[in-house]
């Protein structure tokens, strides 16, 4: 397919690993942020073909694994009740909150659908106003433009039965939290492409500088994601803590500015708690002041609960990057896609996901 | 963090499945939900020789003739799609598994679970399609039945064919009479019945229409044998796409798989879709495809046996059978590192970015 197996090329990525094992000369930890570089590594078997000192970290950049329990549990909530048409992206549908999950919602007669975009639900609200509409915004910078646009429509359209249970997070904010925790064994940064198209990147640049880490924005692609490790490899031997752009076919310095302050119109940046890492000041987005009516939180007027995760699951540590989702006890044997005890085992950037999918068996898979 | 609910049973069985007190729409998405599904409540509690082959359709004698009986029900939304409707679809997906097994279909049943309020129109069109398409297939619809349920109680319409169909070879062909060795064929491109109706359904526009690959298959399949290719066994792709496939009869077979991403022919349109929806092409369903597990000696032959027909003109070698061992199947992914090709675990579901 054109534009896309350009990137899937054995010859590149060949070429690429071999510039990579010249110019290793020592170990590095490298954290790709985004959970899609995550299930592209392991998928492809990208890391696989890099030098053995050159460890990669799978990085917390998975909308639905940091969602907290407790948002989890007020959609569940909200979805269950009459009149409610609980919309929300596919892979939110089947992450366990403290008791069921959405599907489970769905099964039992709940309203549950999944839309493909904000925008989508917007119409939902039109076409049925005698009932309650409600989108669960989930996501980092790269969907927030859409679901501020849906809010900015259904403003404009005066939907009084459309609301939002909102939990975007950013992601300059985790970087910030992950270097300044003591445990951090990372020395270099993937940043997420997608997230940088909307963002830019020159909210990197001090964050570069601080902690002296090089970071590189990053594609999706096999030969994307071998460039990116290349770049950040080569900055890291020559002592170098930059912030480069290898996807700049999408990602330009500034990034898309309309989308940014169609961001600032309609959301303010809030402290928001992750699933597994705890509360990062300055690191979620939530509703204006003046949007505040399409607030689901307030107008169901769901109590905060205050639930324990499950000590099984030791999401958080792969999340942060401190263990490999197959060195967690549970993993494959208690916890599964089909009995999940976490969200990285069930959605589509899940590291936990990625390892059971492609790779629970790896003894197995070295062909004789 | 799943806190199990006690469930109260009765009497002495116990219910199998105590993961969901409720039947989700994943455990009939062809992945492992339903395989669990099939596996510990049905097949528990029906089991017996026949079933316990597990194949597409169950072979069997009757007064000194060998026959294979198959059963499917379709239940498809929208009811027309481009490139086919839930008549011609059920006549042909009920042909195919009889194909499967490498019989000659012969005889249909036809049920209809019609929905109070469906224009007669649009059933009289879904009938005549049936009709076509059982005068293509050369097959007859020799019994049904009807029943009609309230408005809101269906989705339109239900229909369920069975069908009947004679064997005239002496080869064995089922999951278990695979061999290491084996070449694995695939009829023809995947994807494109799952990404048709995705595309309908959620109102998604691509440049060009993806029509579904609905057809039958047992012309192909009758040639095959006649040229006395050597067929181990035979399985069409449905819901749960080529992976489920491959994975269901490494299971059944005890055998490890080995297959090549590239190998695979998938329409470049059908790779978009699934591109930005996040979806695993391997994964999406197809209604006119299969794939054959053929001995390695007849590969060649076989596949151009495959190219000659219509409906398998882009057949390919995607891999081959590996050797007895724990079920795995395998995929050399484009860049050429091994990963596990898995079964889906239930529904797909589209992802956020």
């Amino acid at each position: 397919m054109k534009f896309l197996d350009e990137y899937r090329d054995a010859g590149m990525a060949e070429q690429f690993a071999r510039e990579l094992h010249r110019v290793t000369t020592r170990p590095w930890k490298i954290m790709e942020v985004c959970g899609g570089q995550t299930h592209a590594i392991v998928k492809f078997g990208i890391d696989e073909l890099l030098p053995k000192q050159i460890e990669l970290i799978h990085g917390p950049g998975c909308p639905v694994c940091v969602t907290p329990l407790e948002m989890i549990d007020k959609a569940l909530e909200i979805a269950a009740r009459p009149n409610v048409i609980f919309t929300s992206f596919g892979d939110m549908l089947r992450v366990p909150g403290s008791t069921t999950d959405l599907l489970s919602v769905k099964a039992k007669g709940g309203d549950v659908r999944i839309v493909y975009s904000p925008l989508d639900a917007v119409k939902l609200a039109e076409q049925n106003p005698a009932k309650e509409v409600v989108f669960f915004g989930v996501g980092f910078e790269t969907t927030a433009p859409a679901t501020a646009m849906a809010v900015y429509q259904a403003a404009q359209k005066k939907l009084k039965n459309f609301s939002m249970l909102i939990s975007h997070v950013l992601v300059p904010p985790a970087i910030e939290a992950l270097m300044s925790s003591p445990n951090c064994k990372v020395q270099g940064f993937l940043a997420a492409g997608h997230v940088c198209t909307v963002m830019g990147y020159e909210e990197y640049f001090p964050l570069a500088k601080k902690y002296r880490v090089p970071i590189v924005v990053t594609g999706f692609e096999p030969l994307d994601i071998l460039q990116g490790v290349l770049m950040t490899v080569q900055q890291l031997e020559s002592g170098r803590a930059e912030v480069e752009n290898q996807y700049a076919r999408a990602v330009r310095r500034e990034g898309n500015q309309p989308a940014q302050e169609l961001i600032k119109k309609i959301f303010k940046v809030v402290p928001r708690k992750w699933r597994g890492i705890g509360e990062i000041p300055q690191s979620g987005l939530g509703l204006n002041d003046e949007y505040a009516a399409f607030d689901a939180e307030k107008k169901f007027g769901v109590a905060e609960s205050c639930v324990e995760e499950s000590s099984e699951c030791l999401s958080g540590l792969v999340l942060q990057g401190q263990i490999k989702p197959h060195e967690c006890p549970a993993f494959g044997v208690k916890c599964t896609p089909e009995r999940p005890l976490g969200a990285p085992m069930v959605s589509g950037e899940g590291a936990c996901a990625a390892y059971y999918r492609y790779r629970r068996r790896p003894e197995a898979i070295a062909t004789k | 963090m799943r806190t199990q609910k006690p469930i109260e049973f009765s009497g002495s069985c116990p219910v199998p499945i105590s993961q969901y007190p409720h039947v989700l729409l994943a455990h009939g998405g062809g992945g492992k939900l339903m395989h669990q599904l099939i596996g510990k409540m049905f097949l528990e509690a029906f089991r017996n020789p026949l079933l316990e082959t597990q194949h597409d359709a169950a072979v069997m004698e009757l007064a000194g003739r060998k026959i294979a009986f198959t059963t499917d029900s379709y239940v498809v939304r929208p009811l027309f799609f481009p490139g086919g409707d839930i008549g011609s679809m059920a006549v042909h997906g009920t042909v195919n598994d009889l194909a499967m097994a490498g019989a000659r279909p012969l005889y249909l049943s036809s049920a209809f679970i019609i929905e109070e309020g469906l224009p007669m129109e649009t059933l009289w069109k879904i009938v005549c399609s049936m009709r076509d398409a059982v005068k293509k297939c050369g097959v007859q619809i020799v019994t049904g039945d009807t029943k009609v349920v309230d408005k809101g109680k269906g989705d339109g319409l239900f229909i369920n064919t069975a069908g009947v169909g004679v064997i005239e070879h002496e080869q064995t062909i089922a999951p278990q009479n695979v061999r290491a060795g084996d070449a694995i064929l695939v009829s023809g491109d995947v994807g494109r019945h799952g990404m048709a109706i995705m595309a309908v359904r959620e109102g998604l526009e691509f440049e060009s229409q993806i029509e579904s690959d609905s057809a039958p298959v047992h012309e192909v399949v009758l040639d095959l044998l006649k040229a006395g290719i050597e067929i181990h066994c035979l399985r069409d792709l449905t819901r749960g796409g080529l992976a489920s496939a491959l994975n269901e009869i490494a299971e059944a077979a005890g055998m490890k798989i080995a297959i090549e991403e590239k190998s695979v022919p998938i329409r470049e349109d059908v790779h978009a879709a699934c591109e930005m929806l996040g979806l695993d092409p391997l994964h999406v369903a197809n209604e006119g495809r299969f794939i054959a597990f053929v001995a390695a000696k007849d590969s060649d032959r076989a596949l151009q046996i495959l190219r000659r027909h219509d409906v398998s003109e882009n057949a390919a070698f995607i891999g081959k059978v590996v050797e007895k061992s724990a079920p795995l199947v395998t995929l050399k992914s484009a860049i050429g590192v091994q990963r596990i090709l898995d079964m889906a675990s239930g529904e797909q579901l589209p992802r956020i970015c």
